[in-house]
């Protein structure tokens, strides 16, 4: 029996909502990254069923959410699926502070790509609200990971195909 | 014991199908034709409306715990902290009655010269309220999401106004809601006119909340601190008169032909809630068409101001000028920035 793949497209769907909530001014630029760590987190984790498609529909969505240039984030987030489906037997065995760093590489390579999208369509900016995501997501990462772990062996252990 | 149970999953299973890299490059492809066509602002309109639509139910969930708050904040005060409110509001609504009145002689007393020097009356606009959703959007770009959108007869274009001045424009209609922008965001540019001595230029976002920047007049200009600006009215976006910003520093030493000027917006950018919706009427300055209240045009795309660039302040009075969809040159129209910032021109020179 398969695991269902409904909660990774509701954790997603969380995520979205987490980067959308309202924040005081003063913090925006401390809000983390939500939706790029859990598709960096399934892509890691079970990159046979969520890839770079998944990660271009996300992409859409946060660029619908966001009012952002419609393929911008899309763009950036299959790059960055791409990569971690690559990478992910290297990733996977690394220590935790190893793989929290080689994350926050991948995060940054994910922000530089919506710079340089920004740059080219006349509306580059650096700010805080730039890198600050990035950072924050770097930091939060051990703490992410060790709630989705749990979620995600609760699925795996409904799942004969994983035995 | 390795901390990654499973790697089950990625044997077989992960490079089954289409590679990752050719899976990559094809939506790499689509994401960069999107991208264009979005940026151009060609076909993809309707397609944004409807994403924008479907995403508006995730948007009401998030807005709904501060529209809670709110609800419970209004049911389960005081009865003696309404009583105060309510007293407050009754002597406020007293004093704006007075101000009312001596406007309503102003009025008719304007509309008596306008009759004397034969040109046309203005007529009050029409304005809908419109609540703001509590939802965060891009920290880089001024963008918000309006509880009204074209099934209550917003439209592209559509000037935003709160009780202290103007707020922004609508950029995209999706039906029940609809996306406007800031005129702090940068991609956002204003036409004003000083109130002291209608010297007319354009009012440009920076990002910040707090500041707007007028980077087209030089250095001759006769401009201050202190100095209101106001909405020209033209370019047909924002009907004139409305209050935009003060002049808050006033910087020549940079050596360059234009000056640098810092203006604070008069509307409550940061602490916005509710806004007006302000439906340009016939007979009104700038009207491309006419709209008779309950069915206004649907314009297909924002005004564009191209056309509108500041003329010398002496003649042309701006009734005559603007009419934005006849003579807008088509390669501005298709623009996606709302409000493009024309080049700063030399015929500013003769102030």
């Amino acid at each position: 029996m398969r695991a269902p793949r409904w909660p990774v497209w509701l954790l997603l769907l969380l995520a979205l909502a987490a980067e959308l909530l309202p924040l005081p001014a003063a913090m925006q630029p401390l809000r983390p990254a939500w939706t790029t760590m859990v598709v960096i987190y399934w892509a890691l984790m079970w990159p046979g069923r969520f890839g770079v498609f998944s990660a271009f529909l996300v992409g859409l969505c946060v660029d619908v959410a966001h009012g952002s240039l419609l393929g911008q984030h899309a763009l950036s987030l299959s790059l960055l699926a791409y990569l971690v489906v690559r990478l992910h037997l290297q990733l996977r065995v690394f220590p935790l502070w190893q793989l929290t760093l080689s994350v926050f590489a991948l995060m940054f390579i994910e922000a530089f790509v919506l710079l340089w999208i920004d740059g080219a369509t006349g509306r580059a900016e650096f700010g805080p609200g730039r890198w600050g995501p990035v950072v924050a997501a770097a930091l939060l990462w051990p703490a992410l990971m060790a709630a989705m772990d749990r979620v995600r062996e609760r699925l795996e252990r409904r799942d004969s195909s994983f035995a | 014991m390795s901390p990654f149970p499973s790697s089950a999953d990625s044997e077989g299973r992960a490079y089954r199908n289409a590679s990752p890299g050719l899976r990559f490059f094809l939506t790499a492809s689509l994401a960069l034709a999107l991208m264009f066509l979005d940026h151009r602002g060609i076909y993809l309109a309707q397609v944004r409306a409807y994403l924008g639509a479907a995403m508006y139910p995730l948007q009401i969930a998030i807005d709904s715990p501060s529209a809670g708050l709110g609800w419970l904040r209004e049911n389960l005060a005081r009865r003696e902290t309404m009583q105060a409110e309510n007293a407050a509001l009754r002597s406020q609504s007293l004093t704006n009655r007075a101000e009312l009145q001596r406007l309503a002689a102003l009025q008719a007393e304007n509309a008596r010269f306008r009759a004397l020097l034969d040109s046309k009356t203005r007529v009050s606009n029409r304005v809908v309220v419109a609540e703001i959703l509590a939802v965060d959007m891009d920290p880089l770009r001024h963008r918000v999401i309006l509880n009204k959108g074209g099934r209550e007869g917003a439209i592209e274009g559509q000037a935003l106004i709160d009780a202290m001045g103007v707020v922004g424009q609508i950029t995209r209609d999706q039906g029940d809601s609809a996306e406007a922008i800031l005129i702090t965001d940068p991609d956002h540019a204003v036409p004003i006119e000083v109130v002291r001595n209608g010297l007319r230029s354009i009012a440009v976002g920076t990002g910040d909340l707090e500041r707007l920047s007028l980077p087209f007049l030089t250095r001759n200009a006769d401009i201050k601190a202190g100095d209101l600006l106001v909405t020209s009215g033209l370019g047909g976006t924002f009907p004139p008169g409305y209050p935009v910003g003060t002049v808050t520093a006033v910087d020549g030493s940079s050596g360059d032909a234009f000056l640098e000027i810092a203006a604070r917006p008069a509307a409550n950018l940061d602490r916005l809630h509710e806004v007006l919706l302000v439906f340009l009427q016939a007979g009104s300055a700038a009207t491309p068409a006419p709209a008779r209240g309950e069915s206004p045009p649907v314009v297909a795309s924002p005004p564009v101001k191209a056309a509108a660039a500041p003329s010398p302040a002496t003649e042309t009075p701006p009734l005559v000028t603007a009419t934005p969809n006849a003579d807008t040159p088509p390669e501005a129209a298709v623009e996606p920035v709302p409000v493009p910032v024309p080049e700063p021109e030399p015929e500013e020179v003769q102030e």
